[in-house]
Parts: structure tokens; sequence; C-alpha cells
């Protein structure tokens, strides 16, 4: 039953990638040359609504954080590795399968290279197990929890940044 | 050609971080894509040498079985496939315009920085423990300083290498 939500959780989410034109190399590099900021103000827009529906969900007790330990090495050179490689291929992971969705075909070029990666990765983790990975760890870790707030006194701010970003963006027809 | 332009991409976000909202409420998932092609990767090395891969600490890790993100993944190339055809901006094109416009309409050129860029973006991914979907959406709207540290760095390796390939650098 799981299986089944994720393919239906998958269409719909490739449906909107696809109607916001999120999956285009020419978005995804555009916005890298700060040029076309489609696909920033998508995952702005997604992020916006659903900090605010999880973190209220959340207080009422009806959803679980799922957060990722913050490993400074991992998640810094990880982070700049995965982001020279990004502005190469012109797709993430995700949008990968959705360009291919779409008919950009050198997308599957794409994710025979990503197949490629993961198996060096597996190759190489016992080794960055023992060196990065164990660099700057400080678990799972939230912006309201390091700054011992409560979490809307970090929402709201994020929220109303975005509108103002957003603004800005339309402003300098971005 | 006239360039079509989709939906308002504000409207198109806010309603995929809708999905996500159900996703996470209903079947206590998030967003994420990139443990899929570890996933995927373990079970094409299986084919040639089982042994070896049950023993690898990665695919113990991360087993290479479909799951819920497996399938999820697939899901996004199927809705993309109906989106497309829908509105008629389903194209079959190997080089994009951008590219086209500044290196050609060579194949092969664009095949393999497509593929070499594959490689380093999957492993960095993977050491960084996430890509845009499961840092940059899920990580940054649960607040995790891990998501927002990777949101700024995606960008910033990104805006490298993508201004390196346009500005010269050699490449043409």
């Amino acid at each position: 039953m799981e299986l089944l939500y994720g393919l239906i959780t998958g269409i719909l989410f490739g449906f909107f990638l696809q109607k916001g034109r999120v999956l285009r190399y020419d978005k995804q590099i555009g916005a890298l040359r700060l040029q076309d900021m489609t696909i920033v103000k998508f995952m702005l827009s997604h992020i916006a609504v659903a900090m605010v529906g999880v973190y209220l969900l959340h207080d009422f007790g009806l959803v679980k954080l799922s957060l990722k330990p913050t490993i400074l090495g991992g998640v810094i050179i990880g982070g700049l590795l995965f982001g020279l490689g990004w502005g190469l291929l012109g797709y993430c992971p995700g949008t990968s399968l959705g360009a291919l969705g779409e008919g950009r075909w050198v997308a599957f070029v794409g994710i025979i290279g990503m197949l490629v990666g993961a198996g060096l990765y597996a190759e190489a983790y016992p080794y960055l197990q023992k060196t990065v990975l164990t660099w700057g760890v400080y678990g799972k870790i939230t912006i309201p929890q390091i700054l011992g707030v409560n979490h809307w006194l970090v929402i709201a701010p994020f929220v109303v940044g975005t509108v103002f970003l957003f603004r800005w963006l339309e402003k300098k027809d971005l | 050609m006239k360039e079509d332009r989709g939906w308002n991409p504000y409207l198109a976000g806010a309603l995929s971080g809708l999905v996500s909202i159900g996703s996470i409420w209903f079947v206590g998932k998030y967003f994420g894509a990139s443990t899929t092609f570890v996933r995927t990767a373990g079970m094409v090395e299986k084919l040639f040498s089982p042994e070896r891969v049950a023993t690898m600490p990665y695919f113990i890790k991360e087993m290479p079985i479909i799951d819920w993100q497996w399938l999820f993944v697939i899901g996004i190339g199927i809705g993309a496939f109906l989106a497309a055809v829908s509105s008629g901006s389903f194209r079959w094109q190997a080089v994009p315009d951008m590219w086209q416009d500044r290196f050609g309409s060579s194949f092969r050129l664009r095949g393999t920085v497509a593929f070499i860029g594959g490689i380093i973006a999957m492993f960095g991914a993977r050491l960084a423990d996430g890509c845009p979907s499961g840092h940059g959406l899920s990580g940054v709207l649960q607040l995790a300083v891990s998501g927002f540290i990777a949101f700024i760095a995606f960008f910033v390796g990104g805006l490298i290498s993508a201004n390196w390939l346009y500005k010269g650098g050699g490449k043409r």
C-alpha cells in the first residue's frame, strides 16, 4: 500500500513540477546563472506552504518530524560537490526523471551518470565514514532549537522574507 | 517557436507543497530522491556480484530494494509525462536550447558533460545525505540546520560550475 502511495505522490509532484516548468535544463541553469528564478519561486513556494502546514500539524501531534543529522563535513563538502555536478548536468536527481518524462532524453545519460556516482559513493563510504562524516557532527538539530525560540518565531519571518523576495524578483523580472 | 510558459511557478510550487503535506500527514513520508539512486545502483551491482553487495556497508544501510521513495521517483517521470502530453509541451529533444546556443548541437559533448555532472552530483548528494528534494525541500521546511546549509551549498556549487561553463573557461 505504501508503495502505491509513493507512486501516486510522485505522479502528483511530477505533474506540478512539469506545469511549473521547473524540469527544464534552461530553467535550472537559468537560476544558477541568475537569469531566471523559476525554480527558486517553485521551491520556496513549496517550502513556505509545507512549513506552515507541517508545523501546524506537528503542534497538534498529527505528524512526526524526520530530520537529517547535521554533519558539517558531509553537508558542506557534499553539498558543494552536488552543486558543481548539478551545474554541469542541469538536472537534480528528482527532476532528471521528470525531464525524461517530458521527452528531454539526454537526462537519461545524466541518470546513468548518477547511478555510477551512487555506486562510487558506496565504494568510498567505509573511508568517508571514518573521515569527512566525523567532522562537525551536531545531530538532528533545527534552527529554532539553536536559537532557543518557539518555531513560529522562525516560520513567520521566513514566510514574510520569502514574500518580500518574491516581490523583489518580480520587480527585477527574474 | 513561442515559449510555453506553463503555470505560474508560485501556484505550481504551492500546490506541490500541499501534496507534500498530504504525504507527510497520511503516509508519514517526506519527499526525497537520491537514496533511490543508491538502491538502484545496488540492484544493478547485485546482478553481477550479489555476495559483494551483501557485504558492503552502504548497501546494508540503504538496501537495494524497491520502497516508497523508489516509486515516488518513478511517479515523477509519469506525472511529468502526463502533464507534458496534456499541455502539448512534450518534446523529444536531446540537446537543450540554452546549451545549443552556446555549445552547438553535438549530442556527444552534451552527453559527456551530463554524464560527468551526474557522477559528481550524486556522489555529492550522498555525501551530503540528500539532494534538493530531501534537504532543499523536506529539510528546509522542517527548519533543519542540515537542510539550510545544504540548500546554500547546492546553489553555491551550482553558481560556480554553471557560470564557469558559460563564461568561457576555454570550452569552445
